[in-house]
């Protein structure tokens, strides 16, 4: 069994390149969406049109140079403005009337087109422009961002990154490894030979554990040391969790490779168990309460968005492992589930 | 018929005999388009509020009713305890905490300001940041004296009724061609390598552009069949048709084909393997579908990301689609884009033609 | 004298390990030259640069009047090669994979139909002419590897052990195969490990670690070593 495990463990350290691939990969997704992918909408590029430059006018668009929601880009004259919108030069257009500094009428035309950030334009540049930001801070709200409270997207990614790499790692990797040997006919050597067949799968599976688990280790210390990602439901819960997640991934690369008989086959399968399932059915960005009752069921059976909603819970809110309880027990169902599946699969082919 | 035809026809045929990999091509824009508009809803609708009114007076109690008359807020619960508020946002049922203190009122007949304190579950940005600003706006009128605050008449452009999946369809379509021009041509080559028929190849005269190109080829006709179909359910299905020409869409979507087949070739050119070939493609496609401005908005990335998301086919792509599809905007306005397209879509293809080495 | 392969001190080192040391021979146009050594000594390699597979690290020297150094691309219009592995599609007919090879070297369809159907014919093949590749056994993708090979017409063939895996039979098949195309005037360079292949050959050459031990007609070399047959051969220069 071990000579088992030295041979792939030598396979995957002769093979520099791919290692270099898997460790280094994970931890530039993390840096990059760490600190540039954003859900949040800032710099709205935001045009004036005016017939009066006046000083009201003037004092409003001070204001709006201010903040850091806008991006100014100048003034328009009215007959322009559909071709700003059109050509995305302007996000939205503020169209200040002839009496504005008597009245204070103003006209809101936004690009509707991108959803998001005509409402956050739109609910910004009213909270702006009708009693300017003095007004609010006078009126004595005081807002607080639990949890976040400079508002970091990459809050929300760490956890989605992770939900990814691992099923990349153990379920993809682990099932075009084995499925390749099938290829190759190597796999009929190993079954002939005195050790348990269910040992050469297990032995090809813990170089990639390993391997996730090293990756599991620099994305945690690049969450907290780099990107300030709390961790405060404690590093040995996260951790917990997270090896479950690796079991179970690996359960699910074994029953790939169970089914399938071609490497091609074997990644197409796991891609749209994956990527798929892991963008839009695990909240990572569209939140679970949006996808309408008929499909709500795949997000409650695809594994990562359990995964990623533990996840998030124990690093970002810091709830204890109490908390994460059902979380963890349908990673644990579905562990069960596909490891059984998987073992008494792999035990019919043989005969 | 010169040796590229003969090279086509061949990518062809093997593409018509892998049953699988053909059904799927010809199902996945299909099913995506069916599915993930549904899915894919970032849109902020209903931020859930949770009151705590500790005042009990006339004032809270009009804050109340001013925000339940709000239009984007929602399950407005009352409760009197903090505590208990707080263990509704810690399980998710609620986004935003008003919490209205004791003596608000008589704090306001006296002249100064009340102390509102508003806590968002930050933990999703977007809806924190929108959920408060909307609570803001629900009572600023209360707060201040109430006649200063006028709400200007707003017009939403190109989609009135702000609906989400016209916003997002685009970026559906560029998703479907990019999996598709990106994955099938680099799994073909990849099998060619690891089963040694491009070793074949490579001992006949055929020239590296020659090959290169009947790699690209196919699967540039292929993803335009894809988007066909993409663009026929979606008007179908959710009666979005583009506003603008066809042409230019049709126009955009082969110089985008042409840079990401170009690109997947160019990976496996340079991989030993699948393992390693296909973790690169997916860091990269992670990359082109979260730093494009496909899924999450561009302007937000820091600038420096701005600038490295220049060499990005998606990036462009993305601009000239939804500016096309939704807004009807021509290729003449977006001249600068669909330039930095072709630019884009040259380079990767040359760097697929140079690194592919005939001799080692 | 006719020489349609000349090569002197050729040599390709990959890092700090020589595969090819400083190797020089040359094959005279029409003869079976027989490429022989363990596995490992070499030839694989050797033959890749003569096919313009792989840049030589050193030497000079002509393929069918091109430099192996420079050249590459003119000498693959003048060769046809059946590797080590089994490399026509298998997920194509027969018929297609002749059609795409005879393509790829420029033939005309017109040609590229009638050759097919000749070559075929003279395996006795053409029933299953539209047959996938890959539901045939071993000895017949041998078989049609090699006529695919020659499909072009090509001055010189490189064969790369093909008939590694497959039963005597069809290997004297195939061997009869290769002689008659030696006696239309086609050059054949063939790698192999069965010495008794070696008997079939003209000339042979036996490498051992990177160089040419020994060069000449199978007759002279059992004459030389004073062995009975070519195995012996083998194994006294091997030791």
């Amino acid at each position: 069994m071990s000579s088992f495990i030295r041979k792939e463990m030598l396979h995957i350290l002769r093979d520099r390149r791919t290692l270099l691939v898997v460790l280094v990969i994970p931890l530039m997704l993390i840096m990059l969406f760490g600190f540039t992918v954003s859900t949040d909408v800032n710099n709205i590029k935001v045009m004036v049109c005016a017939p009066h430059r006046s000083y009201a006018v003037a004092e409003a668009v001070n204001r709006m140079t201010a903040s850091r929601y806008f991006e100014y880009k100048g003034f328009v004259d009215a007959g322009d403005i559909d071709q700003s919108l059109r050509t995305g030069k302007a996000a939205a257009v503020v169209v200040f009337a002839d009496d504005y500094d008597v009245s204070g009428k103003y006209q809101l035309l936004l690009d509707g087109a991108d959803v998001n950030t005509a409402r956050t334009s739109q609910a910004y540049l009213q909270s702006v422009l009708s009693t300017g930001n003095v007004a609010v801070k006078q009126s004595g709200i005081q807002t607080h961002m639990l949890f976040n409270p400079q508002m970091k997207s990459s809050f929300n990614f760490v956890p989605g990154i992770m939900g990814m790499i691992f099923l990349l790692i153990c379920a993809m990797m682990t099932s075009i490894s084995i499925v390749k040997e099938k290829e190759t006919g190597t796999m009929e050597v190993l079954l002939v030979s005195p050790v348990k067949p269910i040992y050469i799968i297990v032995s090809k599976m813990i170089p990639y554990l390993l391997l996730s688990f090293i990756d599991l280790v620099i994305i945690l210390v690049l969450a907290y040391f780099v990107l300030d990602v709390p961790l405060a439901g404690g590093v040995g819960n996260v951790v917990l969790v997270s090896v479950l997640y690796l079991v179970l991934a690996l359960a699910l690369g074994m029953m790939v490779s169970n089914v399938v008989e071609s490497q091609v086959a074997a990644l197409l399968i796991s891609a749209m168990v994956m990527i798929m399932p892991v963008i839009f059915f695990s909240g990572l960005l569209f939140p679970t309460e949006n996808i309408p009752w008929a499909l709500r069921w795949i997000s409650y059976v695809v594994p990562p968005r359990w995964y990623i909603d533990a996840m998030r819970k124990l690093m970002i809110e810091g709830v204890d492992l109490k908390g994460v309880l059902l979380e963890v027990g349908v990673l644990l169902a579905e562990t069960v589930v596909l490891m059984t599946a998987a073992v008494k699969k792999f035990n019919d082919r043989l005969e | 018929m010169s040796a590229l035809g003969f090279l086509i026809k061949k990518e062809f045929i093997q593409f018509r005999r892998n049953r699988f990999v053909s059904r799927l091509v010809f199902l996945l824009p299909i099913i995506v388009m069916l599915i993930v508009p549904l899915v894919a809803n970032m849109d902020v609708k209903g931020v859930n509020v949770a009151v705590v009114d500790m005042d009990r007076s006339g004032l809270s109690g009009r804050m109340v009713s001013h925000l339940e008359a709000s239009k984007q807020l929602r399950a407005r619960l009352v409760v009197t305890d903090y505590r208990q508020a707080y263990d509704l946002l810690e399980a998710g049922k609620v986004d935003v905490i008003v919490t209205i203190p004791e003596g608000c009122e008589q704090t306001q007949m006296l002249g100064r300001m009340p102390e509102i304190k508003i806590d968002a579950n930050a933990v999703n940005a977007t809806k924190s940041g929108l959920g408060s600003q909307y609570v803001i706006a629900s009572l600023t009128p209360l707060l201040t004296d109430g006649s200063a605050v006028l709400s200007p008449s707003v017009r939403y452009f190109y989609n009135e009724t702000l609906d989400y999946r016209f916003y997002m369809i685009p970026a559906f379509i560029i998703i479907i061609i990019m999996l598709i021009c990106c994955f099938i041509p680099a799994l073909n080559l990849v099998l060619e390598k690891e089963k040694g028929t491009i070793e074949q190849i490579n001992v006949t005269p055929v020239s590296r552009m020659e090959f290169t190109l009947s790699k690209l080829i196919p699967y540039w006709i292929i993803g335009m069949v894809a988007l066909t179909e993409a663009i026929l359910t979606a008007g179908l299905v959710y009666g979005l048709w583009p506003e603008g020409s066809l042409a230019s869409i049709y126009w955009a979507a082969l110089v985008f084909a042409l840079a990401m087949s170009g690109f997947a070739i160019a990976v496996v050119n340079i991989s030993d393997t699948m393992q390693q070939c296909i973790f690169v493609m997916f860091f990269f496609v992670m990359l082109f579908m979260l730093m494009s401005g496909l899924l999450t908005p561009l302007d937000s990335m820091p600038q420096w990301a701005q600038w490295l998301t220049v060499a990005f086919p998606p990036r462009w792509f993305v601009g000239i689609m939804r500016a096309v599809y939704l807004k009807g905007t021509t290729l003449a306005e977006l001249a600068p884009d669909f330039l930095a397209l072709a630019v884009v879509a040259t380079f990767f293809c040359i760097v697929a033609i140079v690194t592919y080495r005939k001799q080692k | 004298m006719d020489n349609i392969i000349e090569i002197r001190g050729l040599t390709k080192k990959f890092g700090n390990f020589t595969a090819v040391d400083g190797i020089s021979f040359s094959v005279e146009r029409g003869e079976i030259f027989g490429f022989l050594g363990a596995n490992g000594a070499g030839k694989t390699t050797a033959m890749r640069m003569l096919c313009g597979l792989s840049f030589p690290t050193a030497g000079s020297g002509k393929v069918a009047g091109y430099d192996v150094m420079t050249e590459g691309e003119q000498i693959k219009s003048h060769i046809g090669y059946m590797s080590q592995r089994f490399s026509l599609y298998e997920d194509l007919t027969v018929n297609e994979n002749m059609e795409l090879f005879g393509g790829i070297y420029g033939m005309k369809r017109g040609d590229i139909a009638d050759r097919s159907c000749q070559l075929l014919h003279e395996i006795s093949f053409s029933d299953h002419a539209d047959d996938l590749v890959g539901s045939l056994p071993l000895g017949w993708r041998q078989k049609l590897a090699f006529m695919v090979a020659t499909m072009h017409r090509p001055e010189i063939v490189f064969l790369d052990e093909p008939t590694g895996g497959v039963d005597p039979i069809t290997r004297r098949q195939f061997w009869d195969l290769i002689r008659a195309a030696a006696a239309r005037g086609t050059t054949i360079f063939v790698t192999t490990h069965y010495m008794d292949e070696a008997e079939y050959c003209s000339r042979i050459s036996i490498m051992v670690d990177g160089r040419i031990k020994a060069l000449d007609t199978p007759q002279a070399l059992m004459l030389q070593m004073d062995a009975k047959n070519m195995n012996e051969v083998f194994v006294k220069l091997c030791r």
